[in-house]
């Protein structure tokens, strides 16, 4: 037992047919990059981790996070943190309250608004907290995104395709930025990409898995 | 929330079958109310007896299925010829709010237009007909129906169209035509040979309610349509109406009748679709490349803004009666304007304004509810409509109202349930229902799940974020269905008067009980008041996100 996140025998299927399996322990700081092409299910491995599995898939073994079992947790309880290749702000909410949606509850408003302009001015947005999200840049919105995940205090971060919307050099300046925050705040991240480039720079162990061709043909 | 499903296809279906089971006991010459023990066929003999029978059944026929027939011509052609395109663009924006329009007013409206003394007469009299006096023609309520289906038409281009426009999303119309084009197709007919059948399939059953619907519709055929005989809903209605209840009976009979009517006209429209199917399927092999095509385009357009103008123009001069002073044949216009006609009908209007605003209201608040109830438990458990499922939906509006609804009355009458404004809210909700689902089901699903991921991943539970993402971010959408929700409530006219039993008077069954007096002006106020409770939710609904999101702008266009 220890603390991370441990993926016990995880094993996913889809009408009989296994997508992924996967038996793995991610440290505290750690990077596990899961590659493979689309289509594989490597989205469908981060929807079990987080809870949001779709009925179609039945999914073996157990989520550990930090010695406290998740399996059949609610989503939202999970303390699993999760950003997607699109930013997701919610449209109808200023930056600020975006960042304000996902700090726990508790707290003056003073002091909310206090944490909210503070991760803003780390990440170089300081004033933006009363901006449209939709009228921010590309890079903008991907670094208002991962703030807003950081400030819900996650026990665990993963990563599903998530930089691949930037440009190149926008996607090395945020990914760097990601993994740093991770490393610094000692989360053990989940990657899943099918960028070799993602992979290298994450610095950790890297897990390929297999084209469908080769799962089909074992059923 | 689990039950909800279950809740809501009660509220839709059990009426429906209160209504029936109500409409076959005493069709089968059973009705204790009235001293009656069945079963007998004698309902049946006396219906039979009826010497108006055939004409009525033949006017239920003629003018439900030729309005069909005709509007979706019309829309089929249109979007054939021209979607994609500046004109259709125009139209559509056009057409989309004379959707809410009810059908009485329309119908008002296309009278006060066509009619001897009406508009078009008078615009072109006597300069151009020599008419010094309204001409003694049959028009309005002419003996074919012709009024009736023209009405109809106007009514429900705009509703097919709308659907057309909805399942054209779905399908790879553009590319399609494109390489049709490509292959030196023209427009309208590579259109037909490539997209049509794809559209259809997804339009087919709003063709049924539009058929159904024109079939039996009352309101519209009480005022555009013949009275010697008038077509058979309306003689259902007529009998409900006797004070004595053995015509009850009859009329139960006849109900049966018409639904068996409208079963089978849509058995005999689906052997249709299979016979256009398979010609259409040897017009596309035989590979002309089509000839008449700018012609027929054309007249499609032309048809089209008919429509539009018919119910557009129809309310002007709704609004013209309704300040009319003095106004002689042939003067296009009154003399005088006056507020005198909404001084003297202004407070009947306003009082029965507001009945309809409170059983609107009510109801349009209770299908919203469920529906959004509804939506959030197939997203949370998975429980996903099937293709059956939307059967059911479309199935209150399939069962022509004249069948049930007198049924339904019968049915609260022998419980001894008090008919009033609550029955009548049950069943208005039959209606607006799978309006309102109808209306929103289709971006609700298309929320992109994954905002709900990114929502629960920071900590937020489901009710948490159903209210402060998913319905803040669908206020658009939602403030839409509950304007449809509304709009259809308001337009009510069946249920109103029967369930209501007369003591619930709403704008339509005023507006409509005017028609056989003729009163223009109390017809002008009472049609503009039906038309604008309609009509302000919509407007409602576009202007609240616009002000609520006007910093949004990632909301402007959702």
């Amino acid at each position: 037992m220890a603390d991370g996140l441990h993926l016990r025998d995880v094993q996913i299927t889809k009408d009989g047919t296994p997508l992924v399996g996967l038996n793995r322990l991610i440290k505290p700081g750690e990077v596990l990059s899961v590659m493979g092409p689309s289509g594989i299910g490597k989205s469908t491995l981060l929807a079990f981790v987080t809870g949001t599995l779709a009925p179609a898939f039945k999914a073996t073994g157990s989520v550990v996070l930090d010695d406290r079992d998740i399996t059949i947790e609610a989503p939202h309880k999970r303390n699993v943190g999760i950003l997607f290749q699109d930013d997701l702000l919610f449209p109808h909410l200023s930056v600020g309250a975006n960042l304000a949606f996902g700090l726990p509850p508790g707290g003056s408003l003073k002091d909310r608004r206090a944490k909210v302009e503070a991760a803003l001015t780390d990440v170089d947005l300081t004033d933006f907290a009363d901006r449209d999200p939709a009228t921010l840049s590309g890079g903008q919105k991907a670094r208002v995104a991962l703030m807003r995940m950081l400030l819900a205090d996650p026990c665990a971060l993963l990563l599903d395709e998530a930089f691949s919307r930037l440009d190149t050099a926008l996607r090395a300046q945020v990914r760097d930025l990601v993994f740093a925050r991770a490393k610094a705040l000692q989360l053990p991240v989940l990657m899943v990409t099918h960028d070799s480039e993602d992979a290298n720079a994450a610095g950790g162990e890297i897990v390929q898995l297999g084209d469908p061709m080769h799962h089909t043909s074992r059923t | 929330m689990r039950a909800l499903p279950l809740l809501t296809i009660l509220a839709m279906l059990g009426p429906v079958a209160a209504g029936l089971y109500g409409t076959i006991l005493p069709a089968l010459n059973h009705l204790p109310s009235a001293g009656l023990t069945g079963p007998s066929l004698a309902p049946f003999a006396k219906l039979f007896d009826w010497p108006g029978l055939s004409a009525a059944i033949r006017l239920s026929i003629t003018t439900g299925v030729g309005s069909t027939l005709i509007a979706l011509i019309i829309v089929t052609l249109l979007t054939a010829g021209w979607s994609g395109t500046r004109s259709f663009r125009a139209l559509e924006r056009l057409l989309s709010p004379l959707l809410s329009v009810p059908h009485a007013a329309a119908a008002f409206g296309l009278a006060f237009l066509i009619a001897p003394s009406g508009w078009i007469a008078r615009a072109t009299s006597p300069w151009l007909t020599g008419w010094e006096r309204p001409p003694d023609l049959l028009i309005v309520q002419d003996q074919w129906g012709l009024a009736m289906i023209a009405g109809l038409v106007a009514k429900e281009v705009p509703f097919l169209l709308l659907m057309t426009l909805a399942a054209l999303g779905q399908t790879d119309a553009q590319r399609s035509v494109a390489v049709a084009q490509a292959l030196g197709y023209s427009r309208l007919t590579g259109w037909l040979k490539t997209v049509f059948p794809r559209v259809y399939a997804q339009i087919k059953l709003p063709v049924y309610v539009v058929l159904a619907y024109a079939m039996s519709t009352v309101d519209v055929a009480v005022i555009l349509g013949p009275n010697t005989p008038p077509p058979l809903s309306v003689q259902i209605v007529k009998w409900m109406s006797e004070p004595n209840l053995a015509m009850r009976t009859q009329a139960a009979a006849a109900a049966l009748l018409q639904l068996g009517l409208v079963v089978g006209a849509l058995i005999f429209w689906r052997l249709g679709e299979m016979l256009i199917g398979r010609l259409g399927r040897h017009w596309a092999a035989l590979g002309n490349r089509g000839r008449a095509d700018r012609i027929i385009s054309g007249a499609a357009l032309g048809f089209g803004t008919l429509s539009a103008a018919t119910i557009l123009l129809g309310f002007a001069v709704l609004t013209v009666w309704s300040f009319a002073g003095f106004w002689g044949f042939p003067d296009a216009l009154p003399n005088s304007f006056t507020l005198q006609n909404w001084m003297r009908h202004g407070d009947g209007a306003l009082a029965a304004f507001g009945e309809t605003a409170l059983l609107a209201a009510t109801v349009m608040l209770i299908a919203i509810t469920l529906t959004i109830g509804c939506l959030e438990a197939e997203y949370r458990h998975g429980l996903q409509l099937s293709q059956k499922g939307m059967w059911l939906l479309y199935l209150p509006l399939l069962i022509p109202q004249t069948a049930f609804l007198p049924g339904f009355q019968t049915f609260l009458l022998g419980f001894g349930a008090d008919i009033g404004r609550i029955p009548v809210m049950i069943a208005h909700l039959v209606f607006v229902l799978p309006y309102v689902f109808l209306s929103l089901a289709d971006p609700f699903r298309a929320w992109d799940s994954r905002i709900g991921t990114i929502a629960a991943a920071l900590g937020a539970s489901p009710d948490r974020i159903l209210w402060k993402v998913r319905l803040p971010m669908l206020l658009r959408p939602i403030l839409t269905a509950m304007a449809v929700g509304f709009a259809v409530s308001v337009g009510q006219y069946l249920p109103t008067l029967l369930i209501g039993g007369g003591r619930v008077s709403t704008l339509t069954t005023e507006a409509v009980a005017l028609a056989s007096g003729g009163d223009r002006r109390a017809i002008g106020v009472y049609g503009l008041m039906q038309t604008a409770a309609a009509l302000i939710p919509f407007a409602l609904a576009l202007i609240i996100p616009a002000v609520l999101w006007r910093n949004r702008k990632g909301l402007r266009h959702g």
